[in-house]
């Protein structure tokens, strides 16, 4: 064994690069509780009043500063800190803390336009050699988009398509630099090289070669980076601070060259503390060292920007990054995967305050250790800062070293990526079905003709028909898109480094998504249930709905219409299921609309749900805004009944409650939120963003934002400053459904 | 008759006769116990229920599925519900039908240490809809709890008891001129109810609930603290601070509100109060 690997068990680790075998021969699971924990060190708070001073600067200019020549790459930049002396973790993505880079490989235009937004320019030059030399991502993909994907896109029955930004929504294995070192890793990519010395080269042996280059490059890079820092990562970490140093270097390079919409980091806290675990036995380190170090590391993680554009935070509000940590989880073997450090990087939202970034994922499953389950719960009352996904039912899918990418989209770390797809809008489907193919908003043809619908009241039977055939016609458009958009990605904005800590044969998902469900739900519901009578303008287009009785909506656990949604989800899964995918990609689905519920509500007419034109959709899996009248657990149930196999990027459901209705005090709340978890994911749900506030609270937050700074609330799969949301956001989240009794 | 006239005034559309069989000043008859909401004989037990709430954390431990009944004998001038006092309304249930309801909530309830809470309105005042439903939830291993006011006194209702974990008992006033004047009737069923529940040894956590100017009287709550002190079956004492959310209610069912310009208590009154039900150390939680 290497002398780096002293005091660890042996196993297949030490041979072939995995991660995985390391944390299972390696790992202390810790069933206690969070009294071992630590406060922030002096230095850890001077540098984060620092952090909080630039962010103030932000917030009121919008960014701090920008770099408008040099695009960046793991390179371009020296090192940077922000405080030299106090920084026990450092690296910055550029030459200063939060300014931002440029990487115009996915697109030119975005870059000019989001520089120009906030009053810089783009440097003439570098324009020039991006529009006249380079060709870009987006450039590929308009070339080779049809009429009918332009189409599409233009009236937003497919939206927030990456075909004009980074695609994201990969994930490096960082935690290899740091058990390997780079130099092993370059080894092991040069010896498969080797292997593709094969007898014919097709064009997908060449891509691949072509890749494998690419990524020893970037690997060479990285290792220059760090240097530049003063520290050679060419061998593996020898102690707590390397490890963690090294982890942080290797998610560094990746997001200086890429600004891929959601970067996320794996999970990497349980693997870290193996290393702390043999420095405390060693008594090389201290319980206040371990988490100055976890402090310091998730500071630079609340640090990371990407240059957005104004039209992009009205899709994605607040200037997210998804640098999402999964934590806890259960082993193949029934150990917990739960360590100290679970708590530790927990810890992190009381020693800085609450945060939206990192994206802190508990992987919940009913066999957690009861004192984690209640620590978790408390954080999340005190915090509003974490997601719960269940462990329970992605383990059965995908092991037992996955991690989230963005919001709820599981991948094996270093063995699986996906093609990011967005989402299509089925709500605007099934108006398409109603209309014969025909935009509700513009009356132009955008679906394929057919005859639309001319009764007075709406059929079920011809309902459904008609929006069966539309959603045939929809899912072949869907991931043909897709093929087009992850081809010219692939081709000229590949993400060399983060496909460098990959496996050489990974697992490809096309990750496809869907918005509106629960529109689509109840406007059905009410079609067979109610009588929904059609109000058509001039032109015979159908603009707005009459319902004429009561129906059963989506989110009171009542299986007339929660069926309706579980096999909408089956129906168009299926239908994906069909269409020939790039790379052999295997199709999934998410119910997920991050917090562009707001903007795909603003582009789709009225719905036979009763919902009227422009008024936002629920966000994700959830029910329609005061829709779900039996309270909480029947608003659980119903979401837990969606489909997992049919959805496996994962089904958002985000719940907010007032403290006073999970219990009398805090002890109460803490079993019943616990007890809520458990629940939920007994049911099968997937994932639950918790919020805990009183309504006053976030309506005192509008009007007086710079008493709340770091006012933090879940959306949809991941968090947000409340008062970096636009008013529309803001007044979206506060009319949603607050649970009371 | 004019002790009739006044009840029904109070009871709309029960009958003089069958509130006082249902209050237990009638003897019954065990066969044609006249449930209120039950439908002919034919029919079966059902019951009149006013909402169902399935993540209620207020009316007992854990995570409650809780049950409001429609009908109240009480016209308590604090009511935050007097929607459930009408005997008439609400939907029909049977005890089989609630129960499945019930079932599909009991991951969570297990899980929190929860389990059901008949509530109000009166639950018992549809005793035998009560006690079928809670034979059914004990049969697949649910915990119940019934909030009463321990007004109603019947067989059925020491029967119900026999099938009941935790009994919320509702003491609106411990001197009989007030409660009456709270609530409209008499103090004394509950203080029986509060006995044989001792006697019994069933497990119950008496509820006050603190309206200044009305139920606020220290010397009151002393007289009360000093009852309970001969009650070992009394785990808890739940002091409810009064509020007014309920008010938009009686607006909306044309009922005069009569503490519209009384004030929420503040923290210290609650302490005040608080701190002479805990001696001899009972437990006193609040909630305001």
């Amino acid at each position: 064994m290497r002398q780096e690997w002293y005091d660890f068990n042996g196993g297949s680790w030490t041979t072939d690069v995995n991660v995985r075998s390391f944390i299972q021969h390696n790992y202390t699971p810790y069933e206690g509780d969070g009294s071992f924990l630590s406060g922030p060190t002096k230095r850890t708070l001077e540098l984060w009043d620092k952090v909080l001073e630039l962010m103030k600067v932000e917030t009121e200019k919008g960014i701090v500063d920008v770099e408008t020549q040099k695009p960046s790459t793991i390179t371009t930049f020296g090192p940077g800190y922000l405080d030299k002396d106090k920084e026990v973790i450092v690296g910055f993505q550029t030459d200063k803390p939060l300014k931002r880079g440029i990487m115009p490989n996915g697109g030119v235009r975005v870059v000019k336009n989001a520089l120009e937004a906030y009053g810089y320019s783009l440097d003439k030059t570098t324009e020039e050699i991006y529009t006249q030399n380079r060709k870009t991502h987006n450039d590929g993909v308009f070339d080779a988009y049809t009429d009918a994907m332009k189409k599409a896109r233009h009236t937003g029955i497919i939206t927030g398509l990456p075909d004009a930004y980074g695609r994201g929504r990969i994930i490096g294995d960082y935690r290899r630099v740091a058990l390997y070192g780079v130099d092993l890793l370059i080894e092991e990519k040069n010896h498969q090289k080797k292997l593709l010395e094969i007898q014919t080269l097709e064009s997908p042996d060449i891509r691949l070669r072509e890749e494998i280059s690419e990524q020893i490059k970037a690997l060479k890079q990285l290792k220059e980076m760090a240097a530049s820092y003063g520290f050679d990562i060419s061998q593996p970490a020898k102690n707590s601070f390397e490890a963690t140093q090294w982890t942080y270097f290797a998610y560094l390079g990746a997001i200086k060259e890429q600004d891929g919409a959601a970067m996320s980091l794996g999970r990497v806290s349980t693997f870290l503390d193996i290393y702390y675990e043999r420095d405390l036995k060693n008594g090389l380190i201290k319980e206040e060292e371990i988490q100055e170090l976890m402090d310091q590391f998730v500071m630079k993680l609340r640090m990371v920007r990407f240059l957005r554009t104004p039209a992009y935070n009205d899709l994605f509000s607040g200037d997210p990054t998804w640098v999402t940590e999964v934590i806890g989880g259960m082993g193949l073997d029934g150990r917990t995967l739960v360590t100290k450090s679970s708590y530790r990087v927990l810890q992190t939202l009381y020693n800085l305050g609450p945060a939206p970034e990192p994206n802190l994922t508990v992987l919940w499953s009913v066999f957690l250790p009861e004192p984690f389950k209640k620590f978790c719960s408390k954080v999340s009352i005190d915090t509003s800062s974490i997601q719960y996904e269940s462990d329970d039912i992605m383990r059965e899918v995908w092991g037992d070293d996955y991690g989230i990418a963005c919001c709820v989209s599981a991948m094996r770390l270093g063995k699986q990526m996906q093609f990011f797809g967005a989402r299509a809008n089925l709500a605007k489907a099934l108006l398409y079905a109603i209309n014969g193919g025909k935009d509700e908003k513009s009356g132009e043809q955008v679906g394929p003709m057919f005859a639309p619908i001319t009764g007075e009241y709406l059929d079920y039977d011809e309902v459904m028909a008609k929006f069966d055939q539309t959603l045939d016609w929809l899912s072949e458009l869907y991931i043909n898109t897709l093929n087009v958009i992850h081809y010219m990605h692939d081709k000229y904005n590949y993400e060399r480094l983060q496909m460098a800590l990959h496996d050489i044969n990974i697992l490809r998902t096309e990750a496809c998504g869907i918005a509106g469900l629960s529109v689509v739900a109840d406007s059905l519901s009410a079609i067979k249930y109610a009588k929904v009578k059609v109000i058509r303008n001039e032109e015979g287009l159908a603009v707005d709905y009459e319902i004429e009785g009561d129906y059963p909506a989506f989110g009171n656990n009542d299986d007339r219409v929660d069926q309706i949604a579980v096999d909408l989800v089956a129906l168009f899964m299926n239908k994906l299921r069909k269409v020939k995918t790039y790379r052999n990609s295997k199709q999934t689905l998410s119910v997920l609309t991050i917090t562009s519920n707001v903007v795909y509500g603003k582009k789709t007419g009225s719905t036979p749900d009763g919902r009227k034109a422009g008024e936002p959709f629920a966000p994700g899996a959830n029910p329609m805004h005061g829709r779900d009248k039996k309270g909480a657990a029947a608003s659980m149930a119903s979401v837990a009944k969606l489909p997992y196999k049919h959805a496996e990027d994962g089904i958002s459901y985000t719940f907010s409650i007032v403290p006073k209705a999970l219990g009398k005090n805090e002890e109460e709340r803490i079993n019943n939120l616990s007890g809520m978890l458990d629940g939920y994911f007994h049911s099968r749900g997937h994932h639950i963003n918790v919020n805990v506030f009183d309504r006053e609270t976030l309506m005192d937050a509008m009007e007086h934002p710079e008493k709340y700074p770091q006012l933090t609330i879940r959306v949809s799969g991941y968090a947000v400053n409340f008062v970096k949301l636009n008013r529309e956001q803001q007044l979206d989240v506060i009319n949603r459904t607050f649970h009371q009794r | 008759m004019k002790e009739a006239a006044a009840y029904k005034k109070q009871l709309p559309g029960l009958s003089y006769y069958r509130y006082k069989r249902i209050t237990g000043s009638i003897g019954f008859t065990g066969a044609h116990i006249v449930a209120a909401g039950r439908v002919g004989d034919t029919m079966g037990i059902m019951g009149r229920i006013h909402s169902l709430e399935s993540f209620g954390t207020v009316d007992g431990p854990g995570i409650r599925f809780v049950v409001f009944m429609q009908g109240c004998p009480l016209r308590c001038q604090f009511c935050h519900n007097p929607d459930t006092w009408d005997v008439n309304k609400g939907s029909q249930y049977s005890p089989e039908q609630l129960v499945q309801e019930i079932m599909k909530y009991k991951s969570y309830m297990d899980f929190s240490g929860g389990g059901v809470t008949f509530t109000g309105g009166e639950p018992l005042l549809q005793a035998e809809f009560i006690l079928e439903a809670s034979k059914l939830c004990k049969k697949i291993g649910i915990s119940t709890a019934v909030d009463t006011s321990g007004f109603i006194w019947n067989d059925t209702v020491k029967e119900v008891l026999e099938y009941t974990d935790l009994v919320l008992l509702d003491i609106k006033n411990y001197d009989p001129v007030v409660y009456k004047t709270v609530t409209g009737v008499s103090l004394a069923p509950t203080l029986k109810m509060l006995k044989y529940l001792k006697e019994k040894n069933v497990n119950t956590w008496v509820r006050y609930v603190v309206v200044p100017g009305l139920t606020d009287n220290l010397d009151n709550v002393r007289e009360l603290s000093k009852h309970l002190d001969d009650y070992p079956n009394v785990s808890k004492i739940e002091l409810l601070g009064f509020h007014k959310m309920g008010e938009y209610k009686w607006k909306e069912l044309g009922l005069e509100y009569k503490l519209a310009d009384t004030k929420e208590p503040d923290k210290e009154l609650m302490q005040e109060v608080k701190e002479i039900l805990e001696t001899n150390g009972k437990v006193v939680s609040v909630s305001l």
